[in-house]
């Protein structure tokens, strides 16, 4: 038989006369971390609101709905730049995710035992990179590749369609696109690994035992059974793609205005405050503008990470689908 | 059921181990100790330190300041005097300054008229000149294209969107531009160039003006942006066609192909040191007072048949009364600001300033920074004889 704790909650139990003061200090000391991680995230809106506050007086909701970003003209609007956002992060979750599956299936479906470990550190590794690496690597290599080959082809080919006609800039909605797929590779294929490997075996069993091929198993006893992990996964990995800051402003090109071609440049939430935060003197309309910006984008990434979290729990507290 | 009598060897060494981890904490204290008592012995020891001037502001400036600094240090000796500058971005160093956070700011836009006259006293000292460039990618031309202002504004505006236009064809008689695209290239972030660029370009055609106005952050109509001169004169060189504006040092260091501007006399003038300083001079005679509102002051287009048009100065701003801040400023580190400032203005600085692209101030522009330095104080007492 296995002792069911860890060592240290062992020892505790083994000897239960430890000095009392220690075990109130360590109480204090990690509520007291506990606390200040809410604090500060309290601070950080509270902050953020105080410094939106011209801007919203100013624009009010029409904020989110104007096209307008003039510091000159001291008219500002978000839309262009969460349609930059949004845009950018459905292209990487179109790239990214079928991708991400297929690895994660591999790896924990039909990976041969010596080399999964292995492919498992190097898709972790990945994720380990700092995101301005991705920028460079982007702005060197994918941003010459994809305008030499990838984005002339897909003009030639499905060029009748509005979002890959026109100027092929070499900075552009798409690239930034490709680059946040790379970029959520690592954090959806890990994610729904894991939820892949939570399936139990007599799942497997059972499918194969009713006649079902490898790929009829997968579909029928592990994805559908895994959905809603997977599903939390791919939420994860919008919610980088979505706050992602670096990367994106090296290769989106930062142009305020909203394009229907992918081979445009554009501007995301995040990229834009990149470009502007030193810009604005404390308690000015642009400077609340930018600030205002940050708010938007930071309770969007807050729901993301909510809606992701609660599928996660959804899926760790109750199985679904699969054969029962 | 053998649980017990096997795990209970276990616990010896995690009993061993947590001594280990005291001993290694008493180290470390140890350490720490030590190591930071001989770090503020080494201070104490080393005489004493040298006067730090802090300043930041305008990113254009910084390889001069660092070069300045640099040999100031040199200059001055032990303890001499070290010049902190930290490339910010003009508009953060004019905050900065305001904030009373920096004994000097730098910036390439001068304060605009509300600035000025919420802070009368922060002097305004022209201390380097630079000229933008309009650097372009088409193989197989020329390195210098002759382009006028009107030309320029209008492919910033969109209207032109090819090389091959007629516009730039009859200027340019002999050479055979291509029918490519025109890719747009400007600065995302706040810049001084910017504000010169669009500062020019708004003189040059109403449209402009009227579209999109002057300032270090605008709305561009067409185009891309990428941060920094170095980040799109490589958006430049990344992409046959594209045109942006890069400061004149960039395009030197970065062997680019840069365009002729015509200027004010109707020349089509090269952008180098003396068609910079040339624009200075024919503009200083029509400078205000250093105490003075600068918000007007541009030398872009200036007169003068040599002038290149698109040129700027690049300015220190510093308070005339320096006993106003809330801590760090002694009578010392006040004097010895205003002997640098000094010092920067003077012909050696100057010279140095030539050999990294950036033109010599004109001498009636010396002497009018001069007089200004001159009425900077501490208590009311002037600090330069």
């Amino acid at each position: 038989m296995v002792f069911p704790f860890r060592r240290g909650t062992r020892r505790a139990l083994l000897h239960p006369t430890g000095s009392s003061w220690g075990d109130l200090l360590f109480q204090a000391g990690s509520g007291a971390a506990g606390f200040a991680i809410l604090m500060l995230l309290a601070l950080l809106a509270v902050v953020l609101a105080i410094n939106a506050l011209p801007s919203f007086r100013a624009f009010g909701f029409g904020f989110l709905g104007s096209t307008a970003w003039n510091p000159v003209r001291d008219e500002f609007g978000a839309l262009p730049f969460i349609y930059g956002t949004l845009l950018t992060s459905a292209i990487a979750l179109v790239l990214g995710v079928p991708v991400s599956l297929g690895i994660a299936i591999f790896v924990a479906e039909l990976c041969p035992g010596s080399i999964r470990v292995p492919l498992t550190y190097v898709v972790e590794l990945l994720a380990a990179v700092p995101s301005v690496v991705y920028g460079l690597w982007g702005l060197f290599v994918l941003v010459p590749l994809l305008t030499t080959y990838v984005s002339p082809a897909l003009q030639g080919t499905l060029g009748f369609l509005p979002i890959f006609q026109g100027q092929i800039y070499d900075r552009n909605l798409f690239t930034a696109g490709v680059i946040l797929a790379i970029m959520i590779i690592p954090t959806v294929s890990a994610v729904s690994r894991d939820a892949l490997l939570a399936v139990p075996q007599h799942q497997r069993e059972a499918a194969l035992s009713l006649g079902a091929t490898r790929w009829e198993s997968i579909r029928i006893a592990v994805l559908s059974y895994a959905r809603s992990g997977i599903f939390g996964a791919v939420m994860l990995g919008f919610g980088r793609a979505f706050g992602e800051t670096m990367a994106v402003t090296m290769v989106i090109g930062n142009r305020n205005a909203i394009s229907v071609s992918w081979f445009a440049p554009a501007q995301t939430l995040s990229s834009i405050i990149a470009n502007s935060a030193r810009e604005g003197a404390a308690g000015s309309l642009e400077l609340g503008a930018i600030v205002e910006l940050g708010l938007v984008l930071m309770l969007v990434a807050f729901l993301i990470n909510v809606f992701a979290r609660l599928m996660v729990w959804r899926f760790l507290g109750k199985r679904e689908g699969g054969l029962e | 059921m053998k649980s017990t009598g096997e795990h209970e060897p276990t616990l010896q060494p995690q009993r061993s181990r947590r001594g280990l981890w005291i001993v290694i904490g008493v180290i470390a204290v140890v350490v720490i100790i030590v190591v930071s008592g001989a770090m503020t012995n080494w201070f104490g020891l080393g005489g004493p330190s040298p006067i730090q001037l802090n300043g930041a502001g305008s990113s254009f400036a910084f390889p001069l300041m660092s070069a300045w600094s640099t040999q100031y240090k040199a200059l001055t000796g032990v303890p001499g005097v070290q010049i902190n500058y930290q490339a910010t971005g003009s508009g953060a160093g004019i905050n900065a300054v305001i904030a009373k956070n920096l004994d000097f700011g730098g910036t390439d836009a001068p304060l605009n008229a509300t600035q000025h006259t919420q802070n009368p006293t922060l002097l305004t000292i022209p201390e380097s000149l630079g000229a933008v460039t309009v650097a372009y990618n088409l193989p197989g031309l020329p390195a210098h294209i002759n382009l006028t202002g009107p030309i320029v504004a209008n492919i910033y505006l969109g209207v032109i969107t090819k090389w091959d236009d007629a516009g730039i064809s009859a200027i340019n008689p002999g050479i055979a531009f291509p029918s490519t695209s025109i890719f747009v290239q400007y600065r995302s972030d706040s810049s001084g160039t910017t504000f010169v660029f669009t500062d020019y370009l708004s003189n040059a055609s109403a449209q402009f003006s009227s579209q999109v106005g002057k300032g270090k952050l605008v709305a561009w109509p067409v185009g891309s942006g990428a941060p920094q001169n170095q980040g799109v004169a490589n958006a430049v060189k990344g992409q046959a066609g594209a045109i942006g504006y890069v400061e004149l040092a960039y395009v030197v260091q970065n062997s680019m192909s840069y365009a002729k501007i015509k200027n004010a006399a109707g020349s089509y003038i090269l952008p180098d040191l003396n068609s910079t300083a040339a624009a200075a001079a024919s503009a200083a005679g029509s400078l205000p007072a250093g105490d003075g509102d600068w918000s007007q002051v541009s030398i872009t287009n200036a007169t003068g048949s040599n002038s290149y048009p698109i040129a700027t100065f690049t300015y220190l701003l510093v308070y005339q009364e320096l006993n106003i801040y809330p801590s760090g400023m002694t009578e010392a580190k006040a004097k010895a600001l205003v002997d640098f400032l000094r010092w920067a203005v003077d012909n050696v600085a100057q010279t140095a300033a030539a050999s990294l692209t950036y033109a010599p101030l004109p001498a009636s522009v010396v002497t009018l920074d001069v007089t200004t330095i001159r009425t900077i104080t501490f208590n009311g007492v002037a600090l330069l004889p």
